[in-house]
């Protein structure tokens, strides 16, 4: 294609419109809890979140605790003295609410909508939950071995194996190198462990509330006051360990997947945590380089080169660090030229500017996808409860959007040779080892893993 | 079957209660005006400034059933190369024009129709209709942008179907044993020997014989002023030519009167599964039947308290996971006949496939001999409702549900409608839906899975 974009013929943007600043109220139950209740216009339903810190305790206690925190999860909603799992279920189904439990390396999550009037139900039977969950051994057992099966088929994914191959990669002996629990760990798993893990960690202290939508502040605030009162379990929020200086190794991983018809490309390293001054430099630069379609890397190996359906890099935080990810699926026969590629992008990325056109639109992309973002009550819910879990203020977001609207090229370069050069990062490769091994050696040393 | 990179992948993931539009209330809330242009556009206004963005959708009347046998995956392929720019717009600079505005994009191909979208903060609504008008007359249909598509789209089928364990279940795979015509069984994704033999010339033809303005809908929601946007679309749209547009193919087709099965093997995976599939009612001709159907579905596997997790997952422990839903995709209301609803279920190597089967029927002539209470109806009413307006939340996601049923229904209203529709459904409804799932009829497909265990 030639043609040239006639920047006269595109209809200019008009005045842009400020977004209504929703108004958080927070508060602090006297069990410990944190609470921040948003009225919200829109539909008429509500979005809950409740967020209970719930990482490993130790290094070495990792694999025992994600195994039992994954079983907690499902098990939590088996019954309770005065409710059975099917009870449970069909008074919150009753409010249009269903309950869902899941837990990742940093925190338990229990979440759902309800139709405004079941506020004051769904919130007694979250407490009854909290405080009575019976874990009755038969209903456990099954929960567990169902999750069991799961976890293998999880495991047959093959961006399920390489993220844990990252993982694993870049976090040694850390608690986050466990993505997914060891299915025979999980299948040891007994009530009483989760009686007592649940007594010791699904505590009030450290954990928050987040609930946005057709309510009244005051009316909801009373409500979860009333309905969380007796939730006084004693104990300490746990948080992850530190995470150490990253086993950065040089050689590319190669887990060899034989008869593969792709190659699953992933590279990761450390990245600013939300309260670094360097975050919002190096938001702009991921957005520039691969963070969404009109990006460097998607017009080099997708429209240009037709090596990838959807090649993207992303920054994520986790309690103890962030990570500055990058991900391409591409066909068997071109993964070196693939990663050849990544690395040019990444390189050019840490050793020359971006242009002030990329960089306008890296920010004018960010600025208007988180407004959009927390245009709805389950946006804005999921995203102060991060905020909140991570013990940020819920105006961080103003402050973040200041810091964004500021960035300088040269603030973007300082941080793409810090957080984006090629050497800073690990990279792993699953696929086709006797295909693929030969095309990686050109480019530098590789290691060949066997499929986990 | 999204172009863009933050799409997500149908099929294997497909939601069940993915149910589209909006609950009574919002009928009042959120107006819809309505017009058509000379040259055939539909257009439809649904206003709601309480947040300043702006969502602007074209459904185009071409989805994977109107595929050309030799064609297969030619829809999607031609979603791609919508985005390849356009008259004035040049490869990569559509993306840039929507994204430097602060705005997402995709578009998607269904069975039914293709679309295309943008959620934009409102003062960059003049822009999108311009880059959406701009590809209605010329999409960069060139030699170089289709090759390079057609190894996009081949990656694509590979990261969702082929290198990965379920890939094809049961979507690309149960309509092959559910089905007779082509148009309703073959693979709406394509085989690489279809793909790769696509030339210019079939893209030019199928753009000019699918893509002409009276052939689309659009569909514009959230922040904006009618009058003002009605003049907007007149000066975009308004001088592109009319043509003539193609008849909407009939793809009903006579109800099976048999029972069928089939196997598929599955090398990546590590636990079987089964997909039984039943024809529905009309989804457009005879919508209050379909309506107690589609309860039906949420009644049978929505939650812990549906009864098909109860009895497979929690009571008899022959299940790892189970799902109910109606339409190929799981949204019930954007769909024509001939349509399914179809139960699937994961399960343990240990338990037999005719136990899962069996069990499944068993749940169904119960419903069928005893009908559902009033109370259970009504919880399943309220969930339903909740996941509705949780979609409506969304400018985006309420501007679609409008075109959608504009498209298909003839009606944009009708998305407002349904939660109320389905709310008055009655428990007679909902069991004639059971007595109409007969194993006499059903079409069954069994996945072995050969991946072992790791």
């Amino acid at each position: 294609m030639t043609t040239q974009l006639d920047l006269s013929l595109v209809p200019p943007l008009g005045d842009p419109r400020p977004h209504p600043v929703p108004a958080a109220e927070e508060t602090t139950l006297p069990n410990g809890l944190r609470v921040v209740v948003v009225p919200r216009p829109g539909v008429p339903l509500i979005e809950l979140r409740l967020r209970v810190p719930f990482a490993a305790p130790t290094e070495r206690g990792a694999g025992v605790h994600t195994a039992r925190a994954s079983v907690l999860s499902g098990a939590v909603l088996l019954g309770t003295a005065a409710h059975d799992q099917n009870a449970i279920a069909e008074l919150l189904q009753g409010h249009g609410a269903e309950l869902s439990v899941s837990t990742d390396p940093d925190r338990l999550l229990f979440a759902t909508t309800l139709l405004p009037g079941g506020l004051s139900p769904v919130l007694g039977m979250l407490a009854e939950l909290l405080t009575g969950a019976a874990y009755p051994a038969d209903p456990v057992e099954g929960e567990r071995d169902r999750l069991v099966e799961r976890i293998v088929i999880a495991r047959s994914q093959p961006g399920v194996i390489a993220r844990t191959a990252l993982a694993a990669r870049r976090y040694g002996s850390h608690p986050y190198a466990v993505q997914l629990p060891d299915p025979d760990v999980v299948a040891e798993v007994r009530p009483p462990a989760l009686r007592r893990l649940h007594h010791e960690r699904v505590v009030p202290s450290g954990s928050s509330l987040v609930l946005v939508g057709d309510l009244d502040p005051r009316a909801a605030v009373d409500a979860v006051a009333a309905a969380l009162a007796g939730w006084t379990e004693r104990g300490d929020a746990v948080e992850a360990p530190p995470v150490p200086a990253e086993l950065h190794a040089s050689e590319v991983s190669l887990v060899d997947r034989p008869g593969a018809v792709q190659s699953n490309i992933r590279l990761g390293g450390p990245a600013p945590t939300r309260t670094d001054p360097d975050l919002a430099a190096l938001r702009l630069a991921n957005m520039v380089f691969g963070g969404y379609f009109s990006s460097r890397y998607v017009e080099n190996i997708r429209e240009n080169r037709g090596y990838s359906y959807s090649p993207r890099s992303s920054v994520d935080h986790q309690a103890a660090g962030s990570s500055f990810l990058v991900e391409a699926d591409v066909a068997t026969e071109v993964t070196g030229p693939a990663l050849l590629e990544t690395q040019y992008e990444l390189g050019r990325m840490a050793l020359a500017p971006v242009t002030e056109a990329e960089l306008d639109a890296a920010r004018r992309y960010v600025l208007g996808s988180m407004a959009l973002s927390i245009a709805t009550h389950a946006g804005l819910a999921s995203t102060l409860s991060a905020l909140v879990g991570a013990g940020l203020p819920a105006d961080w977001l103003y402050d973040h959007q200041r810091d964004l609207a500021g960035v300088t090229i040269d603030e973007v370069q300082e941080a793409s040779r810090r957080y984006l050069a090629p050497s800073a990062l690990t990279t792993v490769v699953v696929g086709d080892a006797d295909r693929v091994a030969g095309q990686l050696e050109a480019l530098g040393p590789v290691g060949v893993d066997g499929e986990k | 079957m999204t172009a863009g990179p933050d799409g997500g992948s149908p099929g294997s993931a497909v939601n069940v209660a993915s149910v589209t539009t909006a609950g009574a209330e919002l009928t009042l809330r959120h107006p819809v005006e309505r017009f058509a242009l000379d040259n055939g556009l539909r257009v439809v206004l649904a206003p709601d400034r309480s947040v300043p963005v702006v969502a602007v959708s074209v459904f185009y009347d071409v989805g994977m059933r109107n595929e050309p046998e030799g064609r297969t995956g030619f829809a999607h392929l031609f979603e791609h190369m919508m985005f390849q720019g356009s008259a004035h717009v040049p490869k990569m600079e559509h993306a840039r024009l929507v994204q430097a505005a602060g705005g997402t994009f995709n578009g998607s191909t269904h069975q039914d129709y293709t679309n295309y979208f943008e959620a934009l903060p409102s003062e960059a609504l003049e822009r999108a209709l311009f880059l959406e008008a701009d590809r209605m007359v010329a999409p960069a249909i060139t030699e170089e942008n289709l090759r390079n598509q057609i190894d996009v789209v081949k990656e694509e089928i590979r990261v969702n179907v082929l290198n990965r364990p379920y890939g094809a279940f049961p979507w690309l795979q149960l309509p092959q044993i559910a089905f007779e015509s082509f148009a309703n069984t073959h693979d709406g994704y394509g085989s690489f020997v279809d793909l790769e033999s696509s030339t210019v010339d079939d893209a030019t033809d199928f753009f000019s014989r699918y893509y002409a303005p009276g052939n689309a809908v659009l569909c514009i929601g959230g922040d904006l002023d009618v009058a003002e946007t009605e003049r907007l679309v007149q000066r975009w749209f308004g001088p592109v030519e009319a043509r003539a547009v193609p008849p909407v193919p009939p793809t009903g087709e006579p109800l099976s009167t048999t029972a069928r099965s089939g196997v598929v093997e599955d090398a990546l995976a590590t636990a079987p599964a089964v997909a039984i599939g039943w024809r529905v009612p009309d989804p457009v001709g005879d919508f209050d039947t379909y309506l107690g159907t589609v309860l039906l579905a949420e009644l049978l596997s929505e939650g812990d308290a549906s009864r098909l997790e109860r009895r497979l997952v929690h009571g008899d422990r022959i299940a790892i996971a189970q799902s109910s839903y109606v339409g190929l995709f799981g949204d019930p209301f954007d769909v024509r006949d001939a349509t399914l609803l179809t139960t699937q279920v994961h399960h343990p190597a240990a338990v037999a496939p005719e136990t899962v089967l069996s069990t499944v029927h068993e749940e169904i002539a119960r419903i069928a001999a005893d009908g559902v209470g009033a109370e259970e109806l009504r919880r399943v009413q309220a969930r339903t409702e909740a996941q509705l307006l949780r979609q409506a939340d969304s400018v985006l996601g309420r501007t679609l549900a409008f075109a959608a049923a504009e498209l298909i229904h003839g009606r944009a209203e009708l998305a407002g409608e349904i939660a109320a529709r389905l709310a008055a459904v009655t428990p007679e409804q909902v069991q004639t839906a059971a007595r109409a799932l007969d194993p006499g009829t059903a079409a069954v497909l069994e996945l072995r899975a050969t991946g072992g265990r790791s």
